[in-house]
């Protein structure tokens, strides 16, 4: 029972992040706009949100400024891709080059320092009840945090007259443009959102998931947040239940080798790209499901004429 | 207040192009307003900065008897002003009444709005489910979503761009009585068509543009179809003329029982389609876009392989299996509804663009993976001579021909091999008037010599002026080709619409 507890909570850690900067990226990508820089804008949201944090010693002043880092890093891509029209696909892989750059210098001095955690929640009465009480009321802030962006994103996208702009100006921003809708504007401000969910995953790395600085600790976690979105087929809660799919996916990899099972480590650790990889051959496979949903001006740069 | 709406000696320039230069259109509350002229004479420019969506360089518009300036198209929607575009500005993915939604202001209840979309197609005869995606509408559906758009903001002045070019002759007869009741209503209509038959039936008045310039305004019930024409052009429009064939050559492109998947939600299946074109003829397949026009240009071109090897037959020769370079080596040749970037490389100039249908077919341009770039040029030269290529510099990249110019390149490009077989889809789709009928007269001239040819349109007028016999498509059938002197419009647009009695009661009267 209580390696189960232990792995559930595991795996709630593991999914958070992904879960976070897939669902910045679903509203970007939702808006039309491909950003591929999710791993560097985590990058350095995970350096600012750990040095602000250190500095100050309060982790909530280091999520605050892991979000900063994310929206300010998003704001350039914005400016390039949307303002100078520069292609999405090459900026969003400087993006992350970027990023991946930045944060190494910035974390510098961090190698090796003791980070602040963001504690965990404790709710009298609640979290103590066995099993339940900890996976449902004892996570960190961030993990509600998470499942709240989820839920709203949800209802403004689908219920709300800012999620049909937001929807519109992704499917055609030539009718949008036509109606009188500030392309343009929307997906500054998309991009910003996701500008800083990716920050806030990255934070919430250096932070929670590890709570001290590494080079290159992201590992690859904004490619698979990226592949996620395409996963979910740019459905909110279809997004929720692939990240904590991947997050068990993950921790299921340490688990079997901790249990010490005959196979190579290397290859455990390798399971959630390969599952990634898997899951995108099956979802691409099924076209319909996918085209119905895919936003059909994702990528495509937008000059209204004048 | 004499007039609604004024543009009064309005200039609108686009780097060295004047697209219009000093225009003046006046029209009254209540009036049908046709608006005329060729591809390119500024006419969607004009209503583009009545709807606030371009601004002119010079000139002022009065609305009311007031200046005013459009500054956007919420501007001119808040003065009253609707429009229903060429192209429609519609949102695929998104429910009838979210698009309806969208273009009004401020937040939105959907069940209120849901009930006077219901209330305004009712009262109009514009018949709509507010919950239907817009992907899976017909044409004429979906602009009855834009005029219904516009309805409910109650305009006074509504703009219309070539509704009728892609509705069934049922579908623009409904548009019509729903136009004219809206202008007893009070609401003036400025309306843009190149089908000079429904503005004489329709308007009130009309404003002729050329060369981005008003040079008439008449009384359409007091002109003739060609006397208006020839405002518009400035000159006398060649006649196509096509000697009737007897129908009795061999078959050369035979489709037997032709099956295709959709490739994807918003595609079309190809059911059972069979035709034959025999050689000396000109088959026309009509229909309403989005009924597997494209998907059977695919099938027949080579462009998606089929099934079977036996539901494509080219000259006696089963080719289903075989691709687009085989099937030109036996003599055929396709030319595709898009040209810029189906038909034509836009960055390559207009020799490497001969050579692209040539590499490999029957007069090749390739040997010994060299391009031939002498024979190249000597092609290009004879295409643009031939047909009347219009062109800046001598050898230019086909992106900076004229929509009109290029189609006729590529056409010719097809023409110049002699080909034995010809599929042609949307053969003068955005062409004007004059080149239309160069390229339509180049269709019969070599279905005459012995060729045959398949064209693909939505052009009525066209398919009655060049075709034998005339097959219609609708959601992926093709119905029987019947001999084009049997058919009438209005039998056609039934076909159209679906309804497939003609053909059934054709088959029990032979059985």
């Amino acid at each position: 029972m209580n390696e189960l507890l232990s792995i559930v909570l595991t795996i709630i850690t593991a999914a958070t992040p992904l879960l976070l900067a897939s669902i910045g990226e679903l509203v970007v990508e939702r808006s039309g706009v491909l950003n591929l820089g999710v791993e560097g804008m985590m990058a350095v949201g995970a350096v600012c949100g750990f040095g602000a944090a250190l500095m100050t010693g309060s982790p909530l002043v280091g999520v605050l400024a892991a979000i900063a880092a994310g929206v300010i890093l998003s704001m350039l891509f914005g400016f390039l891709t949307l303002t100078m029209v520069s292609n999405q696909v090459a900026t969003g892989l400087a993006l992350t080059l970027l990023g991946l750059g930045l944060a190494g210098m910035i974390g510098e001095g961090f190698v090796g320092q003791p980070g602040v955690k963001l504690e965990k929640i404790s709710i009298p009465g609640l979290t103590g009840i066995p099993f339940i009480g900890p996976v449902l009321f004892g996570q960190d802030l961030l993990v509600y945090v998470s499942l709240i962006i989820v839920a709203a994103t949800s209802y403004v996208l689908f219920r709300t007259k800012t999620g049909l702009i937001i929807r519109a100006v992704g499917d055609s921003h030539q009718s949008a443009h036509a109606l009188g809708y500030s392309v343009i504007g929307v997906r500054y401000l998309c991009v910003m959102f996701g500008g800083a969910c990716s920050g806030l995953a990255g934070g919430y790395l250096s932070l929670v998931y590890t709570p001290q600085w590494v080079e290159n600790m992201t590992a690859g976690r904004g490619w698979i947040a990226l592949a996620l979105v395409v996963f979910a087929s740019w459905l909110p809660w279809r997004l929720a239940i692939g990240a904590y799919l991947f997050g068990t996916i993950t921790i299921l990899g340490f688990s079997l080798q901790a249990v010490g099972i005959g196979i190579p480590s290397q290859l455990l650790s390798s399971l959630p790209y390969v599952v990634t990889i898997l899951a995108l051959v099956v979802i691409s496979g099924n076209r319909a499901l996918t085209r119905a949903n895919t936003p059909a001006c994702l990528g495509q740069p937008f000059v209204p004429d004048r | 207040m004499e007039y609604l709406l004024e543009a009064l000696d309005v200039t609108k320039i686009f780097g060295t192009l004047k697209a219009n230069d000093g225009v003046t259109l006046q029209v009254k509350p209540g009036e049908i307003h046709a608006f005329l002229g060729e591809n390119g004479a500024g006419k969607s420019t004009l209503v583009k900065m009545i709807y606030g969506a371009l601004q002119p360089t010079a000139g002022e518009f009065r609305w009311m008897g007031k200046t005013v300036t459009i500054a956007s198209p919420a501007a001119a929607r808040r003065l009253g002003i609707g429009m229903v575009f060429q192209h429609f500005s519609l949102f695929d993915a998104l429910s009838v009444a979210e698009n309806i939604a969208l273009a009004m202001p401020g937040t939105f209840d959907m069940k209120k709005l849901s009930g006077r979309i219901a209330r305004v197609s009712k009262e109009y005869g514009l018949p709509l489910e507010p919950t239907a995606i817009v992907a899976d509408l017909s044409v004429g559906e979906r602009q009855r979503i834009e005029i219904v758009r516009c309805l409910l903001q109650e305009p006074k002045l509504l703009i219309m761009d070539e509704p009728t070019a892609v509705l069934t002759p049922q579908e623009a007869d409904q548009l019509f009585l729903t136009l004219a009741r809206l202008a007893k209503e009070g609401c003036a209509v400025i309306y843009i068509s190149h089908r000079l038959e429904e503005v004489k039936r329709l308007c009130h008045n009309a404003t002729i543009l050329r060369h981005g310039k008003v040079v008439a305004n008449v009384d359409p019930t007091k002109e003739t179809a060609s006397s208006l024409a020839k405002l518009m052009v400035g000159g006398d429009i060649h006649v196509v003329r096509a000697a009737r064939k007897d129908g009795k050559g061999d078959v050369r492109l035979k489709l037997d029982h032709l099956k295709l998947q959709a490739d994807g939600p918003f595609a079309v299946e190809l059911k059972n389609v069979t035709l034959d074109v025999k050689a000396g003829e000109v088959v026309a397949i009509a229909g309403v876009a989005g009924n597997g026009q494209s998907e059977l240009f695919d099938a027949v071109s080579g462009e998606r392989a089929l099934a079977k090897d036996s539901m494509l037959v080219i000259d006696g020769k089963p080719m289903g299996h075989d691709g687009v370079n085989a099937r030109r080596n036996a003599g055929a040749a396709f030319v595709p509804e898009e040209r810029l970037g189906h038909g034509a490389v836009p960055g390559f100039r207009l020799s490497e663009n001969v050579i692209l249908t040539r590499h490999s077919s029957d007069q090749k341009l390739v040997k010994s993976g060299m391009v031939q770039k002498g024979g190249a040029a000597g092609v290009s030269e004879r295409v643009i001579k031939e047909y009347d290529v219009r062109k800046g510099k001598p050898d230019p990249e086909a992106r900076a021909l004229s929509g009109g110019n290029l189609q006729k390149f590529v056409m010719g490009r097809e023409l110049d091999r002699k080909p034995g077989v010809l599929v042609v889809n949307q053969p003068t789709w955005g062409v004007d008037a004059g080149a239309s009928a160069t390229i339509r007269q180049a269709i019969i001239d070599l279905a005459r010599q012995g060729s045959a040819v398949l064209v693909i349109s939505q052009d009525l007028d066209e398919i009655f002026e060049v075709a034998d016999r005339i097959a219609v498509i609708s959601r992926g059938q093709l119905s029987e080709a019947f001999p084009a002197g049997d058919l009438s419009a209005e039998k056609i647009g039934l076909l159209m619409a679906g309804s497939h009695e003609v053909r059934e009661g054709h088959h029990a009267a032979r059985a």
